[in-house]
């Protein structure tokens, strides 16, 4: 169990390195980094200043040195825009971007898990082609798509919830919902197929002819061992979620980190760019780790591979 | 999966047309599918002749005009005009090449690229895979839209760079379905027969375990191009893909938004066009997965 733990934690530092040096070349990709970091109102001597300050004429693996120094006492640069550091801004979204993340996926697996398991008891008849009918559809569709549908239906004609803002619950419903679709729809399709796997094993066979009740073969025997791979998939959909967060955000007025970044960049504000980026891939790394760890625990077969 | 095996057996070319066709049939939604995404295509080349007016044509006398069947609305602006008076149909028909282009050239790059890295990796291991399959790491550790809007925001928002941006994105997919099927094709008995016949190792990845990851490639890279069509509109709806006047259909969504409690038209078109086109080639994408190959489940 150990050394699965260690193997895994090396390759999430690994991963975290790797996005470290993504955020760090992209900024560099259009030339001259005093351009993007720096205010556009700029002087040149004030380039010429903040340049020998970062280091910018130093060779480039220096500067990614200092760079990394830098980030790991939590300097991530100084917002353009608002004037001050960068990280702090970032965190104090972070709440919302989360909140907004784990109501879509609970509805996800609220609808998807039981959706998925009937649709496999159930193959072939008319309730499985349309829950995968649906589940295409639901991938098919665009999140900015939906999210401006919900609003036109149940803000704007029905007057129902509210369009935009971060509040009550009704305020969480619609941008959940937008968010929560791809994945409920992805899921069905895994929990589906999953099912199909493990309702073809042996031991259900037996379970059957030892005569229990359907039900209990299906919920007992056969819904546990779907749900293990499962909880790997959830640490990777919380990923698409946080990109996702990015767009529902925007069409809501989410005040998460996904809106954040999108307004930074038309901004131009680059350091916070850059937060925000390190710090999205950082949650997720770290979420994926908690879920293998997790996923070692719950299946022991795993250990050593 | 009985019927498929006794089909195989005798492979004479009517039988197997009769499978495909049976395939189609029994999958109707392929059938939509391919007729959906056959559609796209002729409204996408023949754009100038099918869209009944200038898609940059602009004129505020007729702004946010109706589509035909509602009060105001009237027969030269079937499906309504927008906030500039540009005629709303016309800008969807020609948005179709926007879309259609982006997604099947994007996919057109990375799947090679990605093919060949995983079909290598794969096959000889070592330093080679472990760092090829580190840089895929690092790249699912993105939400990947976050790391696309960044791009698009550092180099500028243009059709070229939405392309370079989803193909850099997409490879991953690819590289890690080719890597799987080489680790397990190296094993095999073929593969070491070739070897001691004295095959090199590119006339073994290429003659011996390319054929054999084509058709789940084939599948993985329909459901691509699907993906790559909803992530240029994306990219566009957040004004950082291709950008106006050229009309796209996320573009177009990004315009109405505005206008969502006035004009519903707006909005609703352009994103039924997307959810269809997407619609489609995921319905083809099904039907090739039942027909080619049956085990890939979930993609």
């Amino acid at each position: 169990m150990r050394r699965y733990i260690l193997r895994r934690f090396a390759q999430a530092v690994l991963v975290i390195v790797g996005v470290s040096l993504v955020v760090f070349f992209v900024i560099r990709l259009s030339g001259d980094p005093t351009f993007l970091l720096l205010a556009a109102d700029a002087t040149e001597a004030d380039r010429a200043r903040f340049a020998r300050e970062q280091g910018f004429d130093r060779p480039i693996y220096l500067q990614y040195a200092v760079f990394v120094e830098r980030a790991l006492h939590g300097d991530l640069g100084r917002s353009l825009r608002y004037r001050q550091p960068a990280l702090p801004l970032v965190l104090e979204r972070l709440p919302a971007t989360m909140e907004l993340a784990l109501a879509a996926l609970i509805v996800s697996l609220l609808v998807a898990i039981p959706a998925g398991v009937i649709s496999a008891v159930r193959r072939d008849t008319a309730y499985d082609n349309l829950t995968m009918l649906g589940a295409l559809f639901g991938q098919s569709m665009p999140v900015f798509w939906l999210g401006i549908m919900l609003i036109l239906i149940f803000s704007v004609r029905l007057e129902l919830l509210p369009t935009s803002g971060r509040g009550g619950l009704d305020h969480l419903i619609l941008p959940a919902l937008t968010l929560g679709l791809y994945s409920t729809a992805r899921v069905t399709r895994l929990v589906r197929a999953g099912m199909l796997d493990v309702i073809g094993q042996d031991y259900i066979r037996t379970a059957h002819a030892k005569g229990l009740p359907e039900r209990w073969v299906i919920v007992k025997h056969a819904l546990r061992n779907t749900l293990i791979p499962v909880i790997t998939i959830i640490g990777l959909e919380l990923g698409t979620l946080l990109g996702g967060a990015v767009i529902t955000e925007t069409i809501f007025a989410w005040p998460g980190i996904g809106r954040l970044a999108v307004t930074a960049i038309f901004q131009r504000d680059y350091p916070l760019v850059q937060a925000t980026v390190l710090v999205t891939a950082l949650v997720f790394v770290l979420s994926n780790l908690l879920v293998d760890l997790l996923y070692g625990w719950l299946d022991p077969r795993i250990r050593y591979t | 999966m009985a019927d498929a095996l006794a089909d195989d057996a005798r492979p004479a070319p009517r039988t197997r047309r009769r499978r495909v066709i049976t395939a189609l049939v029994r999958k109707r939604a392929g059938l939509i599918g391919l007729v959906i995404v056959l559609l796209n295509v002729v409204v996408a080349l023949s754009a100038p002749v099918l869209a009944p007016h200038d898609p940059l044509d602009q004129d505020v006398a007729r702004r946010l005009l109706p589509p035909v069947w509602l009060a105001g609305g009237g027969h030269e602006y079937l499906l309504g005009t927008d906030q500039l008076g540009r005629d709303i149909l016309s800008r969807i028909i020609y948005g179709s090449r926007i879309s259609l282009l982006i997604g099947l050239l994007s996919v057109v790059l990375s799947l090679p690229i990605g093919v060949c890295l995983g079909l290598v990796a794969g096959y000889f291991t070592g330093h080679f895979d472990d760092i090829t399959m580190r840089i895929a790491d690092v790249q699912l550790a993105f939400p990947f839209i976050l790391l696309a809007i960044t791009i698009a925001g550092v180099l500028g928002p243009s059709p070229r760079n939405v392309i370079l941006i989803l193909a850099v994105g997409g490879w991953v997919v690819y590289a890690r379905l080719a890597r799987g099927q080489a680790l397990s094709l190296r094993e095999k008995e073929f593969i070491e027969a070739a070897r001691s016949l004295g095959s090199g190792s590119i006339r073994i990845l290429f003659r011996h375990m390319l054929p054999n990851v084509v058709s789940p490639i084939i599948v993985v890279g329909t459901f691509g191009v699907a993906q790559m069509i909803l992530l240029e509109s994306s990219l566009s709806f957040l004004g950082l893909g291709v950008q106006p006047p050229t009309p796209s259909w996320g573009g177009m969504l990004n315009d109405g938004r505005a206008y969502i409690t006035v004009a519903w038209w707006l909005t609703t078109f352009p994103g039924a066009a997307i959810m269809l086109t997407v619609l489609g080639i995921n319905f083809v994408g099904d039907w090739l997965r039942d027909l080619l190959d049956p085990r890939l489940q979930s993609v």
